[in-house]
This record gives C-alpha cells, sequence and structure tokens, in this order.
C-alpha cells in the first residue's frame, strides 16, 4: 500500500517488517520519531532509555539475547554510546543489531554539527545512508540481513531532510523473524586482551568482506546519463539535490552504504566519465576514499564542508544560474525560537538574573535562558555539563561558590548529570544544583523519562524520586521550589548558595504544553494604572509587548501563569 | 509536468504542520509524487518555521529554495515579508495580515517594519493579504486561522469541495470539526 510517510516513520515502519521485537533510544532532534513509531506496534517493546549509552547496550543484550534490536539517537548522542559501539564492533552481534544515528547538518536543533560517517570509519562497522524514506525502510531491512551475515552491529545514518522529509513508501506486511538462541561463548562475547587479539583481525576480514558485497549492492547504484562528460559520487539529500539539478544529464552513482565503500565499482565508473565531483554534506568521507584510490576528482574544492546543501546551492557551485526572488526592502527582525508564554523556566532564569549569579547550564529548552533579555545562562556544553562543570567551576575558588549554579533538565538529569552529582557529593564542592523539572522531556516533543511515572508506551511504571535520589548520593539539602514564586525561588537559591555543604533546589512545575495542564487562563494589564515602566518586559515573555506606552498582554499566548505580576509596582496586572 | 513547490510559513505553535499534512495526504491521492518537508524541534519554540510541499510526475529535492515557489501561504505578516524572496516569477503569496513580534522587536532590538503588507503587493507580484485572524475569531476560536488560510489556499487547486471536507474530517478532532469546517469556507470565500 502506498503511503506518505516521514522518513522517521518509514525507519519504524522498517523496523516491523524486518521482524524488530526490541527497541531502547534516547531522544534526540531530529531521530526521536523512529522510536516513537516503532512504539506504536504492538509487536516491537519499546522503551525510553535514560541514555544513549544504556539503550545501546540494551540493544546489544537484547541481540544477545536473539533478537532483532534498535537503538536510535541523534549524533551527539553516539558520542555518549561510542564506548559500547567500538567493542560490539568486536563481539559481533547474534540476532540483528540496528544503530539509528541522525545527523543535523545545518544544526537546526543542535549543539554542533559533527559528521557521524567518522564513528563507522573508526568503530569499523557497516553504515547504509538512506536518501528518503523508501529508502529508510528498505535499508532497515539490508541492514538486518547485513547484520546476521557479517555478525556485527550495522548503522543507519539519517539526517534532518531524510528523517523529516515526507515521501512515498510501499509498506508491506511483517514478517516474524525465529529467536536465535542465545549460546555461552566466552571467545567471542567477553572481550578481554587475550580475546580481543583474536577479534580485531576477525573485524578487519569483515570489513573487507563488506568491501566485497559493496561492489555488486544494488543499494551502490548507477543511474546512467546522456553525458558522460562529468560524473556524479554522492550520497544521502546530497543524490537528491544533484538531480534536481542536473536530472538525467550526468551520469551518478549513489553509495547507499558509505562504510565500507566499495573499491573496484568506484574505478569503474570514474573510469568511464571525464571529471568526476564528489557531492557531500559536511566532512569528505567519500572524496577522501576516492582519493586514496588514485582517482583525481574534485570535492571540498567546490562545495563546502558547513552546513547544508540545497538545489540552488548546487547549481550555483556547478556554475549553473538560479533563480532570484524579489526582496522587501526593510530589514526583518530575526525571529529566533523563544521559551513558551507560561513557560515554568522564566521565572527561575529571571531569579539567576537578579542575583547575578553564573549560571552553568545544560541541553533543553532552558538553553534559551541565554537569550536576550534573560540573557541567564553562562556557558551551555553537552548533557550533563552543568552538574560536573560546575563543580570544577567551584572547587578552587570559594567565590565561585558563592555565586554559582548548575541548572539541568530532569530529563537530561537522569540522562547524565547524575554522576556529576555524586562527583559534587563525593570530591565535595559546596555546588549548588538546580534541577529544572518540568516533568516531561520537552525540547524534544513531549517524551516520557525515568522521573515522570510513564513509560513510553504510555504505561504507568516506576517513578524516579529526584529527592530521594538526590539525598541518598549525600547532597543533604535537597529544596523544592514553584518557578512561578518569584519570592520563594530567590529566597531559596539565595539560601542555599550561602549554605556551607552542596544543595539540590527542584524548581518544579510541568511544561505548560502538556495536554494535563489547566492553566489559570489569561490575565490583563490595566491600562490606567500602568505606567509603561516595562519591568514585566524584563521576563521576555512572548505575550507582552507595548503598545502606545502601555503594556498589553496577547490572550491568545497567555497563560496566566502570574509571574510578570509579580513584577508589576503598580499592581497593574491580574 | 514540472515540480510544483508550496511553502507553509509561520511562527512556530501556529499550526502550519497540519496544513501541509492536509495537502500531502491529498495529492497523494491524486497520484502526485509528493514530498513534505517540516522542521521538529528547538525552531518550533515560537521561532521562525517553514514546511515544504512539492507534488509532480517525479520530486528529488525535498526543500525550496529561493525563486523556486509557485504559492506560499503565510500565517503571519513578519513571515510573509522574510519568505516573499522564495516566491517564483508568476507566484502568488497568500498572507494573514496578523502581526505577532518577535522576541527582538519585543525587547526593543529591533522594529516590526510598517506596512508590510502593501510593501509585499508594491513588489509587482501576485499577493493577497487578508485578515485570517478575524475569519476565525468568526468562525468560533482563534485557534481556525490555519482553516481560514488552507480554505484561501483551496482555490489554487482543483480538489473538489467534498474532497477537501473529507480530509479535514480525517484530520482535525471531531470536537472542533464544525468550526473548523465553518473555517474553512470562510476562508475560501474570503
Amino acid at each position: 500500500m502506498k503511503k506518505l510517510m516521514l522518513g522517521n516513520e518509514a525507519f519504524a515502519r522498517g523496523l516491523y517488517e524486518a521482524g524488530c521485537c526490541f527497541v531502547s533510544s534516547y531522544p534526540g532532534t531530529p531521530s526521536t520519531e523512529v522510536t516513537e513509531f516503532a512504539a506504536k506496534y504492538e509487536e516491537i517493546y519499546a522503551e525510553w532509555a535514560p541514555n544513549e549509552k544504556v539503550g545501546m547496550e540494551s540493544a546489544f543484550g537484547a541481540s544477545l539475547a536473539g533478537r532483532r534490536s534498535f537503538v536510535g539517537m541523534k549524533h551527539v548522542g553516539l558520542n555518549v554510546a561510542a564506548d559500547p559501539l567500538f567493542t560490539i564492533s568486536y563481539t559481533g552481534v547474534n540476532a540483528g543489531m540496528i544503530i539509528c544515528v541522525a545527523d543535523d547538518a545545518g544544526m537546526h536543533s543542535s549543539q554542533n554539527e559533527q559528521d557521524s560517517r567518522h564513528y563507522a570509519i573508526a568503530a569499523k562497522v557497516p553504515m547504509l545512508e538512506p536518501s528518503d524514506s523508501a529508502e529508510a525502510l528498505e535499508f532497515t531491512k539490508i541492514a538486518y540481513e547485513l547484520s546476521e551475515k557479517y555478525d556485527t552491529p550495522v548503522i543507519m545514518k539519517m539526517c534532518t531532510r531524510v528523517a523529516h522529509s515526507q515521501s512515498i513508501v510501499e509498506t508491506s506486511d511483517r514478517v516474524e523473524v525465529p529467536v536465535k538462541p542465545y549460546e555461552k561463548n566466552i571467545a567471542k562475547y567477553v572481550m578481554m586482551p587475550g580475546n580481543a587479539k583474536k577479534k580485531h583481525p576477525v573485524v578487519e576480514a569483515r570489513t573487507a568482506a563488506l568491501t566485497e558485497w559493496a561492489e555488486t549492492a544494488e543499494i551502490n547504484r548507477i543511474d546512467a546519463g546522456s553525458d558522460n562528460s562529468i560524473g556524479f559520487i554522492t550520497g544521502s539529500t546530497s543524490y537528491q539535490y544533484i538531480k534536481e539539478v542536473c536530472g538525467d544529464t550526468y551520469p551518478v552513482l549513489k553509495l547507499g552504504m558509505i562504510n565500507p565503500m566499495p573499491v573496484q565499482k568506484i574505478k569503474d565508473f570514474a573510469a568511464s566519465v571525464g571529471k568526476v565531483i564528489v557531492v557531500e554534506e559536511l566532512d569528505d568521507i567519500i572524496e577522501t576514499h576516492c582519493k586514496k584510490l588514485g582517482i583525481e576528482c574534485e570535492g571540498k574544492s567546490m562545495f563546502t564542508n558547513i552546513g547544508e546543501f540545497s538545489q540552488n546551492y548546487i547549481a550555483q557551485q556547478l556554475g549553473k544560474a538560479v533563480p532570484a526572488g524579489k526582496v522587501v526592502e526593510d530589514t526583518i527582525p530575526m525571529r529566533p525560537p523563544v521559551m513558551c508564554a507560561g513557560c515554568p523556566h522564566r521565572g527561575l532564569f529571571y531569579t539567576l538574573k537578579k542575583l547575578k549569579v553564573n549560571s552553568i547550564a545544560d541541553i533543553g529548552c532552558y538553553t534559551l535562558g541565554a537569550v536576550a533579555p534573560l540573557s541567564a545562562v553562562d556557558t551551555v556544553v553537552c548533557m550533563g555539563a552543568s552538574v560536573s562543570g560546575l563543580h570544577g567551576f567551584n572547587k578552587l575558588s570559594k567565590e565561585n561558590e558563592a555565586k554559582s549554579v548548575a541548572v539541568i533538565g530532569d530529563s537530561t538529569f537522569m540522562h547524565s548529570g547524575i554522576t556529576g552529582l555524586v562527583n559534587i557529593a563525593y570530591n565535595e564542592s559546596n555546588s549548588t544544583v538546580i534541577i529544572v523539572d518540568n516533568s516531561i522531556t520537552g525540547m524534544t516533543g513531549h517524551q516520557q523519562n525515568p522521573t515522570t511515572g510513564m513509560n513510553l508506551k504510555g504505561d504507568p511504571c516506576t517513578k524516579i524520586n529526584l529527592e530521594a535520589l538526590c539525598k541518598s548520593i549525600g547532597i543533604n539539602r535537597v529544596r523544592v521550589i514553584d518557578p512561578y514564586n518569584l519570592k520563594e525561588c530567590e529566597d531559596v537559591i539565595k539560601e542555599e548558595l550561602a549554605a556551607e555543604e552542596p544543595s539540590v533546589v527542584i524548581s518544579r512545575r510541568p511544561c505548560a504544553l502538556l495536554k494535563y495542564v489547566k492553566h489559570n487562563g489569561p490575565i490583563k494589564v490595566d491600562s490606567d494604572k500602568c505606567i509603561g515602566c516595562k519591568s514585566c518586559m524584563r521576563i521576555g515573555c512572548p505575550a507582552i509587548s507595548m503598545k502606545d506606552g502601555k503594556a498589553v498582554i496577547d490572550s491568545t499566548l497567555c497563560t496566566g501563569c502570574g509571574v510578570c505580576a509579580q513584577l508589576c509596582p503598580k499592581d497593574a496586572i491580574g | 509536468m514540472k515540480t510544483k513547490n508550496i511553502m507553509i510559513v509561520g511562527v512556530g505553535g501556529q499550526g502550519t504542520l497540519l496544513a501541509s499534512k492536509l495537502l500531502g495526504k491529498m495529492l497523494l491521492t491524486k497520484g502526485y509524487d509528493v514530498k513534505v518537508s517540516e522542521v521538529h524541534g528547538m525552531s518550533q519554540r515560537g521561532g521562525s518555521v517553514v514546511t515544504y510541499v512539492r507534488y509532480g510526475d517525479k520530486v528529488y529535492s525535498p526543500i525550496i529554495d529561493k525563486g523556486e515557489a509557485d504559492c506560499i501561504l503565510s500565517f503571519e505578516l513578519l513571515e510573509a515579508a522574510r519568505w516573499v524572496e522564495y516566491l517564483a516569477e508568476g507566484g502568488t503569496i497568500i498572507t494573514n495580515t496578523q502581526q505577532t513580534n518577535p522576541m527582538p522587536v519585543i525587547t526593543g532590538a529591533a522594529e516590526y517594519p510598517a506596512d508590510l503588507d502593501k510593501k509585499i503587493e508594491a513588489l509587482g507580484i501576485d499577493a493577497v493579504c487578508f485578515d485570517a485572524l478575524s475569519l476565525a475569531e468568526e468562525a468560533g476560536s482563534s485557534k481556525a486561522v490555519n482553516l481560514v488560510l488552507l480554505g484561501k489556499l483551496s482555490k489554487y487547486f482543483d480538489f473538489t469541495e467534498e474532497e477537501w471536507m473529507q480530509a479535514i474530517e480525517t484530520s482535525v478532532p471531531p470536537k472542533f470539526l464544525e468550526i473548523n469546517k465553518k473555517a474553512f469556507a470562510l476562508g475560501a470565500n474570503a
């Protein structure tokens, strides 16, 4: 049956049709929906793991137990899961195992623009790269076959434009795969030096065998052209842009498998065309491979390694004319993402700004605390870095201890904040960690996590108690505040910064966008009382603006959280 | 046929995804090759958002580039001005005249340019600027702006009214169906 599907939905459909039984992932844009769609199939057990490393190890365990398994993550998640990846490459698998990694060229929703193809090469693991939804579905089946035939985990690399574009797929029925019985095999599965030394040559032989497979594999295909003066080598979305610009004029070698790449096939293709041009987003992975084979080609000399491509960009670099639209002459102000009206993080960041504290923050919606006018965040690096970073920032400075906090979300704290807190307790820095608990994983679109009491399938489950967890680690001072209450926020944060031991402040209120959250309803400005002092504007609420010298509140956006009303010196908001 | 390009632009949270979802489904039933490209994640938090809908015999790129859009449907006036550069020669831009201030305007770091609807019309392009918010309110909810705009857009496709209604019925919750149908009709006749 023909259907229009998001790349990520098609990937999940592929998992279903290929008999996948076990999914364990951590959400991350643009990978999240693979797991969410997989969870809709009754035949697939699917869960949110606390982080990508746990997800990958759990998927490995399921493979060992004989069931086709899957773990999904965004590019930076693979950094977290890199440790098991490199060694699962050595042990190999029992039942097939797929790792999805979704890159974000253009950084639509990410903190860096790393190219995950390096991981496949470094870990010596095969990597497939679909270029649309139909391939995302089809390649999933091929990946499981390769995984089982060549005894290896297989990485499927997605990118934003494949993951979040809908295109047409043809679905078919699920084919159940019998459970492969687990057999104890210490030499294969226990990676201590004696065994690992024997496995490394096996891994190299596997890459050689996969290179042979790549020579004739249908997923590395040549689209014939009418003019052989140029031949393109490409993959992923770059293939789509090249076809959009050049149609069937020039031959195109489209690589569906990016590691290992074929040798003879590429040499033969190069010999059949005049000039070879490699088109790939981000780094020069295909180009380097070609050059190692002694093939003269253009690549990064023509196309940038920064950001994502488009059809116009490709056309321009090929010296073709591109259409130009008409432009309004005024400067159009940017519209950056902002914290939503009613966001519980707003009151907290207003308080941190007021107290002039250093905020070592983390990855999530609350990263937006760095945006003007709040500008209340000092640094954001990666998941969990706030808690451990604060420890280092404070440890040798009494002055920093008295005016610095870590800010981390509930889900991010579960992901990799706990170990940082263990370090604070164990190595005794007098640090103040604020957990902004909005009872959901917000930025990626409302996924459950270990603190919410619900699992991925929507069933009630064990709820990790943050207060008890922090206390058991050795933090004696654990306080809970309501971020809508500015006075309470300020008093408690001051007290905890002054305290002579580490503390955790849990700033707790559910995300304003959660369906079950009941709002008070919009509040209004009494324009007779308003003196136009703009105090209410200091919190950066998108519902508040100035009109004719007076503050006005947009009733379609306002939730009635009342944070602005607490700032008004004239009691004009209510 | 040459691939047709429709862009739907607006502010994160305005419901632009419903419009593209609906269109995509309907174009598929007509036998076209279709690609719809969306934005998820951080940009959705009140930021400038864009969805691309492309259809034809064979569609390759999932995105639309500058000077390529046959039609731009804008949910907000500033966004219409931001994306108008993507309109192809002979294309049509339909925009809601509703204004939502972005944070740089709210904080006073930038100004919301005046008379953008007139400036867009002055570009010598086919521009349709109208107040979709009032029509949505007339239909019963300010949140039905997306259906008003979709109604307006429907005039540029040769789907029957029945086909549109069917698509709406399968895409919106029954509770809001009447308001949405009314909003669509008001947009179509605006």
